[in-house]
């Protein structure tokens, strides 16, 4: 394996973690706004780290790109559901 | 793709579905079976048929999962949930006989496909004539012409059903709630931010479409996802159903479609096209279907009029 495709593999690796530590917290976090905190948060940065291996993987900068407004894409996504959802306990809660 | 991942994606994909059939909250359903559309969109990844995970993940998942989340939201505001959760055993092992039929026979069905790798040969010897870069839309367009064109006129089939749900109060008025945000907030920046984009990805899945994966169902699509945020956004209200234009534009490619093909008739060949003019034909009646699809599958979402016009 050469240095390259380490650094990829340890990319890779580290953007599970974020994913695994992101479904642990929404199974065990107590209450919405925690759990959309673990999954809006640690989902994206593990999304953040595969697309870049993904990149590097690829080696081609259009490919390189698309990915990139991939990811962009989904944290605009994320970040606005993740606000909507926790209007809606927040209502569901009877706070406002 | 490898074998691990196929088989992990088989093994999601079952997973998914017998939880969207067998959760007794029918909300959770709904949820597992728009996960499933999305696993079912990477298979077709998988099996490289990107023009089928497009319009599988743009209709099956996206689509028909705000459809179903807005029948929920119907079916729980009638108060018609608790009724629905509570079917007696008789009728559950009926109908769980029927989908057991129903799966053997599609299975029966595929297993005895003949061997060959179907129809691709005669396909790509007959494409050339109709200066097309995109199987699929030379088949869609051409050689199963009728099939497409049956399929748009049950979508605008579908809109009339709808429409004939409305009460006769409201008859041409304008479908939905009023959606009222914060103009600062979060919705209204999405609706700002998001729409350019996707008009310009319909645009292009259009245009694409002709020699590449892409066309009118999912190039209709993503343009109804832009209309849908508009208006969930509160920048745009609904518009009157009544309006001649709106109706122009639902029927606008059905009847584009079915112009050519009376052409065809007439010239010989129902569905058919002049030789040397069946690319143009094919471009005028795809760009027409795309704004009747986007039209009509947002109008379905709206659903009937709720306001006077």
């Amino acid at each position: 394996m050469s240095a390259m495709e380490c650094f990829i593999a340890g990319l890779l690796a580290l953007g599970v973690f974020f994913y695994v530590a992101g479904t642990v917290g929404l199974l065990r976090f107590p209450d919405t706004h925690s759990r959309l905190h673990a999954l809006t948060k640690a989902d994206n940065l593990g999304l953040g780290f595969i697309v870049i291996a993904a990149g590097l993987y690829w080696g081609d900068g259009w490919i390189a790109g698309k990915l990139a407004l991939v990811w962009l894409l989904t944290l605009f996504a994320a970040g606005m559901a993740a606000q909507l959802v926790a209007r809606a306990a927040l209502k569901a809660e009877g706070g406002e | 793709m490898s074998l691990a991942f196929d088989l992990a994606l088989c093994a999601l994909i079952l997973g998914t579905a017998g939880l969207a059939v067998a959760g007794g909250n029918l909300f959770g359903s709904v949820v597992f079976y728009i996960v499933y559309g999305v696993l079912i969109a990477l298979a077709w990844v998988s099996l490289g048929a990107a023009d089928v995970a497009l319009a599988e993940a743009a209709i099956g998942a996206g689509v028909t999962g705000v459809l179903l989340i807005g029948a929920w939201q119907g079916m729980k505001d009638a108060g018609g949930l608790e009724a629905e959760i509570t079917k007696s055993l008789p009728v559950r092992v009926l109908a769980g006989l029927g989908a057991a039929a129903l799966g053997a026979l599609v299975g029966f069905a595929i297993l005895s496909l003949p061997g060959h790798d179907g129809l691709t040969g005669p396909v790509a010897e007959n494409q050339p004539a109709l200066d097309l870069g995109n199987p699929v839309t030379a088949v869609l367009l051409s050689f199963r012409a009728y099939d497409t064109l049956l399929e748009t006129l049950v979508l605008t089939a579908a809109l009339a059903a709808v429409w004939s749900l409305t009460p006769a109060r409201f008859w041409g008025g304008i479908p939905g709630p009023k959606h009222i945000t914060r103009p600062d907030g979060v919705m209204a920046s999405f609706g700002r931010l998001l729409p350019p984009l996707g008009l310009l990805v319909a645009i292009y899945l259009v245009w694409a479409g002709a020699d590449q994966p892409g066309g009118a169902f999912q190039a209709g699509t993503v343009l109804a996802a832009v209309w849908i945020l508009i208006v969930l956004a509160g920048l745009r209200d609904e518009p009157r159903l009544s309006s001649l234009v709106l109706r122009l534009i639902v029927i606008a490619g059905p009847l584009v479609f079915l112009g050519a093909g009376l052409a065809g008739a007439l010239a010989g060949l129902a569905l058919g096209y002049p030789e040397g003019h069946a690319r143009t034909l094919i471009l005028i009646i795809e760009y027409a279907l795309t704004l009747s699809i986007a039209a009509t599958l947002a109008l379905l979402i709206a659903g009937p009029a709720r306001r006077a016009p």
